[in-house]
């Protein structure tokens, strides 16, 4: 291991593990506000959102709109097998399957 | 041995040798044992269907981890040390992107924000307990162990040793992890081929089952709609910082709408 990994790991660990551990450290009830409270259920969704969009739409720097990117269509048959399934694994089963499917498809 | 002793439960075989002379079957001390035990085993059993569903993540992240880049000393050490799944994938992701630590670091921190909505939420359940019990509660926190551990404190207030329940579910969930992140990784180290489709592919569509279950009403439609698009516009900006600033656009707007409806739907009340 690099010490740049370690730096990198370390850093993850000590923000992680001071957001988990902040409010259980101090004996006092702290109450988030509720503005705060309603705010963080938005951001998972909206990280992993804003991270896979460009994902699909730029699969290698460049735009790429068109029935022939496996990667968008591949994407959009996952969406559309999480809304029916609602099943993780399901999910990423249907979704990989379409874009190997694609990819032979398309040569 | 006596043959008696093999209609004794496991869990006093296993004290009986530190206790003093005297103390009966039912002392406070052995059946203090016994919940603590069933505790434990409780929470590992309650948490064994999230489990399965950790499975296919963890195997994916350690096949994305070898295509990354990052070493495999190091993909398991973020596994053993963060212990947190999807902003492991970030990480995976942004590292593969050549993103300066810093960043990493901060998006890591956004991600797993949520956290301490949990502690908030354990918090009078476990104000309680020593440090000793505290720290490695907070250190083993997820969304799998919390959803758990929450639903149960919810329905039993009572119990004084609901904090080995969610120590059981917690250790269940980090063993859980580790193994399939290990599988995970020796997949990608033995088949090369999928190192190189790995990350591309596997991460977008990780990402979107994991998104789906959050998009139940109008304003996470709006929150994720805003953070993809702004997600696009910010694509060229250095260090994919792009990915912070469309993560808050889309809390805002999400939140924006929450409270729009919300205002709106009191005044028609009024």
């Amino acid at each position: 291991m690099t010490s740049g990994e370690w730096g990198l790991i370390l850093g993850m660990m000590a923000v992680t593990f001071g957001i988990r551990y902040l409010l259980l450290a101090l004996a006092d009830r702290i109450a988030i506000p509720r503005l705060m409270e309603a705010a963080l259920q938005y951001i998972p969704p909206a990280v992993l959102t804003a991270i896979t969009v460009p994902a699909v739409l730029l699969p290698e720097g460049k735009w790429f709109i068109s029935w022939t990117n496996p990667y968008l269509m591949a994407a959009l048959v996952a969406t559309l097998a999480g809304i029916l399934t609602r099943s993780l694994l399901a999910t990423i089963a249907i979704g990989l399957a379409a874009f190997f499917g694609l990819q032979m498809l398309y040569g | 041995m006596p043959a008696t002793d093999l209609t004794i439960p496991e869990a006093v075989v296993i004290i009986s040798p530190n206790l003093p002379q005297g103390v009966s079957l039912t002392s406070p001390l052995q059946s203090k044992t016994a919940s603590q035990r069933q505790e434990l085993l409780a929470g590992a059993r309650d948490i064994l269907p999230l489990l399965l569903g950790a499975a296919p993540l963890g195997l994916i992240y350690g096949t994305m981890a070898v295509a990354s880049g990052l070493s495999t000393a190091a993909a398991m050490a973020m596994s053993l040390l963060v212990f947190a799944g999807s902003a492991q994938f970030v990480a995976v992701g942004l590292v593969a992107a050549r993103t300066p630590t810093l960043i990493i670091i901060a998006t890591t921190f956004v991600v797993n924000l949520r956290h301490m909505l949990y502690s908030a939420t354990l918090l009078p359940h476990l104000r309680h307990l020593p440090q000793r019990w505290r720290i490695p509660l907070a250190f083993l926190l997820t969304d799998e162990s919390f959803a758990v551990t929450v639903h149960r404190f919810q329905k039993e207030k009572g119990s004084p040793y609901r904090h080995w329940y969610q120590l059981g579910a917690s250790v269940a969930m980090y063993l859980n992890w580790q193994v399939w992140c290990l599988v995970g990784l020796v997949i990608g180290e033995r088949i090369p081929g999928v190192a190189s489709w790995g990350l591309d592919v596997a991460m977008p569509i990780a990402f979107i089952g994991m998104t789906i279950p959050f998009v139940r009403n109008v304003p996470m439609v709006v929150c994720v709609s805003t953070a993809g698009a702004c997600g696009l516009l910010t694509v060229g900006l250095p260090y994919r910082l792009g990915i912070i600033i469309s993560a808050l656009a889309g809390v805002l707007a999400g939140l924006l709408t929450e409270v729009t409806a919300r205002r709106r739907k009191e005044a028609v009340q009024s």
